[in-house]
């Protein structure tokens, strides 16, 4: 799934540079701790996540992490966006909850990636 | 053109492509044709024209001694055969309004005369206003794609210097080694060292799973200097031919029971640190999924120590351990 099909069916909004809406997910994973994404995410995964910190950046650089959602309406300040663009990693939020936008995304065929 | 010089904005400056800068750092004379053809003035335009046909001119300068005094081009030569006047002079047809750039100038100069006039090429003079060649829209996309080469050929330079670092150097034993020291408690910059570490490993040219792996690894340990430690520690990375060994020390306090730590799930992590994303007790056993070989000393006297290892030799090294914990 292309990333900006995800923005789109998620209604979510993009806050990085609009740059890499064109590079393909594989799947995607769920989860709010990040060494559970480290110790079991694979990579070119969209990353689904409550949490809103600069770690989830650097989780996503180390473990290949395609994009980043952030549910529930949560965004991230300014200094997580310009290093995300740094690092070339679309972030996006959604009103949608964590199961929802799980469920979502599941239905439209992303598959899980989470080993 | 005439309007004022923008602001350029941090943000905007990101959005500026390397063509763009070169359009600054190019300088006109490198990529314009020098040596250029000029007609005299008393010249017949019937002898124009033949020279126009067998050179395959669009345009030419016209000089008088060293003067530049117009420039003549096919289109002046299409008005003269139009009206039958081929014995007319080039001083009769040509065009006056010169339209000149300076030599030493940014080609970015150039492309903004482009674009206000309708020119197809303009004359490039030198210090002394004299006539030093000839740029065409052309010859400027020539000298970018041609610079743009340049730039990756030097990038590609880097890259292969880097990964022939080892091979370059002759020594009894070669490594390269990364120091980075980590604070207690500092979640800004938590990750940043590890980060460092996979970007250095890719342009020595490691596999990304090789980096990944290390990366994984290796951020565990720096988050865990972070999170558990009583003044923070230091994270050290050899890089040798056949492998990276990786360590991470710290002063205390020590963990008190090694075999508990390493069990899935177990964690002495506050609420606080669970609230940000960590303490799920994960860190150690995911540092054992992605390295080769782990060692972990602890006492309450001297602080904790962990090695990590990662073979680089492919006969050595098991494929990516993908099973879970």
């Amino acid at each position: 799934m292309k990333i900006s099909e995800l923005v789109t069916r998620i209604n979510g909004i993009l806050l990085t540079d609009e740059n890499k809406q064109d590079s393909e997910i594989a799947g995607a994973m769920g989860a709010d701790l990040m060494s559970d994404v480290l110790a079991s995410i694979q990579p070119e995964a969209a990353l689904l996540t409550g949490l809103c910190n600069p770690q989830v950046i650097r989780t996503a650089q180390i473990a290949d992490i395609r994009a980043i959602v952030f549910v529930r309406n949560k965004k991230p300040g300014q200094e997580m966006v310009r290093l995300a663009n740094e690092e070339n990693i679309p972030l996006i939020t959604t009103r949608h909850g964590l199961f929802e936008t799980c469920g979502i995304l599941y239905q439209a065929g992303l598959k899980s990636l989470e080993m | 053109m005439a309007s004022k010089q923008p602001v350029i904005s941090d943000e905007y400056a990101e959005k500026i492509t390397r063509v763009e800068e070169l359009a600054y750092e190019i300088r006109i004379h490198e990529v314009m044709t020098e040596d250029v053809y000029s007609l005299k003035p008393d010249m017949k335009m019937e002898i124009a024209l033949d020279i126009f046909q067998e050179q395959r001119f669009s345009g030419a300068p016209v000089t008088q001694g060293d003067e530049l005094i117009g420039i003549l081009s096919i289109e002046d030569l299409i008005r003269s055969l139009r009206e039958g006047n081929l014995d007319a002079k080039v001083s009769d047809y040509m065009s006056t309004t010169l339209s000149t750039v300076r030599m030493h100038d940014p080609v970015v100069e150039a492309l903004k005369t482009f674009s206000r006039t309708k020119y197809g090429r303009l004359l490039v003079t030198n210090q002394e206003g004299k006539l030093a060649g000839i740029i065409t829209k052309g010859d400027i996309s020539n000298g970018l794609l041609f610079a743009l080469q340049r730039d990756y050929h030097a990038e590609e330079l880097i890259r292969y210097r880097a990964s022939h670092l080892f091979e370059d150097i002759v020594s009894g034993r070669t490594s390269l080694i990364l120091r980075y020291e980590i604070r207690k408690g500092d979640f800004i910059h938590g990750g940043d060292a590890s980060s460092k570490i996979k970007r250095a490993l890719l342009r020595l040219g490691a596999s990304p799973q090789i980096a990944r792996r290390c990366g994984i690894a290796v951020y565990e340990a720096e988050m865990n200097l972070i999170i558990h430690t009583n003044h923070g520690g230091t994270l050290r990375v050899e890089i040798e031919p056949h492998k990276i060994t990786m360590e991470a020390y710290d002063d205390g306090p020590g963990i008190e029971d090694v075999e508990q730590a390493m069990k899935p799930g177990w964690s002495t992590a506050t609420h606080e640190i669970r609230e940000m994303g960590f303490g799920a007790g994960m860190g150690l056993v995911n540092i054992k999924r992605c390295v080769d070989e782990m060692r972990l000393i602890s006492s309450k006297e001297r602080g904790t120590n962990l090695y990590m290892i990662i073979y680089l030799d492919n006969k050595e090294v098991p494929a990516e351990k993908e099973t879970g914990p």
